[in-house]
């Protein structure tokens, strides 16, 4: 994913000279085509996020089109007052994208987990959340977000040799999630957040071998939500299942609930909300380690949502 | 140059008088000031109010946005916007808070009123200057106060060291410190310490410059030189000494008008001082 924003970028640069790139001291080399191209459009600003974020809000005031890039703890927590005051307050056009969202970073320890991102910036007036779940979203919510005039965007990426699930950059327009696996009738819906995608792949193939039809979409965009998707998807499952490397409080899962309990006519199906527990990981491991510890492994998924079905046939 | 005198004794009267009507505290932030703005609004920026979204502006931002009074009673002199505007001020619904919201009138660059958030974007202004190929100046006001904030250290980092194919350096950015010893709640240099100001900004790289910002020669001097200089490579700072309160005896350096509010009879008596007509 890491790539597919550089290069997405890039390819925007080339057709639009507002586009400036912002980059607080990491990416080493990443950017070395943009610099030489466009040696007046990046800058590394060094380990000071604020001021990234400040004159990132500043460029954009004079009709440039910033994207800041670092680490997805960096660029929220650390900052969540510039975003909120900066941009948001002031409609300012500006991309802010983190890499190493959700346990990406893993081994790194707790400090660089983001897996309250996605509620932090959620709940912030104006901001759009676009959670890409593969390299070819990350071209396509790129090209999204570069379409926003008004207000900025958060791109939370994971990190780089994800594989693509997408043959191609979906489609997409302003709160709309591709549909990745459509099923007749599906008993469960698997609405997947972000990074997390191949799990809910997994998950997906493995509910349909065992006869449990199970219909997927990649829910790239958080803020706004597709209410035309999630309609279809209560309306169509027996179990709508939110799948995301974010806390089970305020993330996508918690988005979701929101528009389940809004909703004129409660819808019939329940929801299963899976994330990462309100708790930090103090020990270390891998990024699948960490995981399996947070039960969003393809088997501890599978194994929820066949409990959860069985606890609503023996409820029936 | 013409006395620019009268207006900033005009202007505070104006700005005590909303302090007292509208029920707005930080008085003493907004007299502390309002010399600096005559002089950048009097004689130094080049702003058309009647083009106030120009892209080859100068630009000016308040990042001590508790000051705001002074900032909306000089746009208000200057022409930006009209006197029912400001007579509005600090009314429910109406444009003008006790601190700016982003483009509530002509001439507001920025919201500000969270400390340590004007010179980062003022930063990012002046870079869009040189990217762009502008040759419009930025100008920020801090408060001593302010400079307790981090984010205001790392744009003072930044602004030397920024590089691109336009050079190095960003010497269209000018930040002033409105420094008058004075925070919230006590003496700057009780609180946190601010020791040798001026060397700590020349430390960082900026062409630095010390005098009372209470001089409006001097300021209009200064402000115009680094406006009309030359490529130096240098952003500036203007550390101005200032006194919390000025231009009212009985104001000047008393903290307690950080947070109060001036009864009739010292709007009166500050009118009276400062020889402005009732």
């Amino acid at each position: 994913m890491r790539n597919a924003f550089r290069d997405a970028v890039y390819e925007l640069a080339q057709r639009d000279e507002r586009v400036v790139l912002l980059s607080a001291d990491i990416g080493n080399r990443m950017f070395d085509q943009f610099k030489a191209e466009f040696p007046d459009r990046f800058y590394n600003v060094g380990v000071a996020e604020q001021n990234m974020i400040g004159t990132a809000a500043g460029l954009a005031m004079a009709g440039l089109r910033p994207y800041c890039y670092t680490i997805a703890n960096f660029t929220t927590y650390r900052v969540i007052e510039q975003i909120r005051v900066d941009l948001c307050y002031h409609h300012q056009p500006v991309v802010v994208a983190g890499v190493g969202g959700g346990l990406s970073y893993a081994t790194l320890g707790s400090t660089h987990h983001s897996c309250e991102d996605i509620g932090m910036l959620r709940s912030l007036p104006g901001m759009d959340v676009l959670c890409p779940g593969d390299p070819p979203e990350v071209t396509a919510c790129v090209r999204l977000a570069s379409q926003r005039d008004d207000g900025p965007t958060y791109i939370r990426l994971g990190k780089k040799g994800e594989p693509a699930i997408h043959a191609e950059p979906p489609s997409l327009s302003r709160g709309t999630w591709p549909r990745l696996v459509a099923a007749d009738s599906p008993e469960v819906t698997i609405l997947s957040c972000g990074n997390v995608l191949p799990i809910a792949v997994d998950t997906q193939a493995r509910l349909n071998d065992a006869g449990v039809p199970t219909q997927l979409r990649s829910c790239v965009s958080v803020k706004p939500l597709d209410a035309e998707a999630l309609r279809e998807a209560f309306e169509s499952s027996r179990l709508v299942v939110t799948l995301e490397e974010h806390s089970v409080l305020t993330g996508f899962g918690g988005a979701v609930a929101e528009w389940v309990v809004d909703q004129p006519a409660p819808p019939n199906a329940p929801l299963l909300r899976l994330g990462t527990p309100d708790a930090f990981l103090h020990r270390t491991g891998s990024q699948d380690y960490a995981r399996s510890v947070c039960g969003l492994s393809a088997d501890a998924v599978v194994k929820r949502v066949r409990a959860a079905l069985a606890e609503q046939e023996a409820r029936a | 140059m013409h006395d620019l005198a009268p207006t900033a004794a005009r202007l505070r009267t104006t700005v005590i008088r909303m302090s007292h009507e509208k029920h707005c505290p930080h008085l003493g932030s907004a007299l502390s000031c309002l010399d600096i703005l005559t002089a950048l609004y009097g004689s130094v920026l080049r702003i058309d109010p009647n083009q106030p979204d120009d892209p080859d502006r100068d630009r000016f931002i308040l990042s001590k946005g508790h000051a705001a009074p002074a900032l909306y009673a000089t746009l208000n002199h200057f022409g930006f916007f009209g006197d029912d505007v400001l007579a509005r001020f600090n009314e429910d619904g109406a444009e003008l808070a006790e601190q700016p919201s982003p483009g509530c009138v002509p001439g507001m660059e920025a919201a500000t009123g969270s400390l340590g958030h004007g010179l980062p974007i003022g930063l990012g202004l002046a870079l869009a200057a040189k990217i762009q190929k502008r040759d419009y100046k930025v100008f920020v006001c801090l408060s001593d106060g302010e400079c307790n904030e981090g984010s205001v250290w790392e744009a003072a980092m930044a602004a030397p060291s920024m590089a691109g194919a336009w050079g190095r350096g960003l010497d269209n950015l000018c930040a002033i410190v409105d420094y008058n010893k004075l925070q919230a709640t006590g003496r700057s240099d009780e609180i946190l310490n601010l020791p040798d100001l001026a060397n700590k900004w020349r430390a960082f790289g900026w062409d630095t410059v010390e005098f009372s910002g209470h001089d409006l020669d001097q300021l209009v001097a200064a402000f115009t030189d680094f406006r009309d200089r030359p490529r130096s490579g240098k952003p500036m700072a203007v550390i101005a000494h200032t006194v919390k309160g000025k231009g009212v005896s009985f104001m000047e350096d008393d903290n307690n008008w950080h947070y109060r509010i001036p009864k009739a009879e010292e709007v009166e008596a500050a009118r009276v001082e400062l020889g402005i007509d009732a």
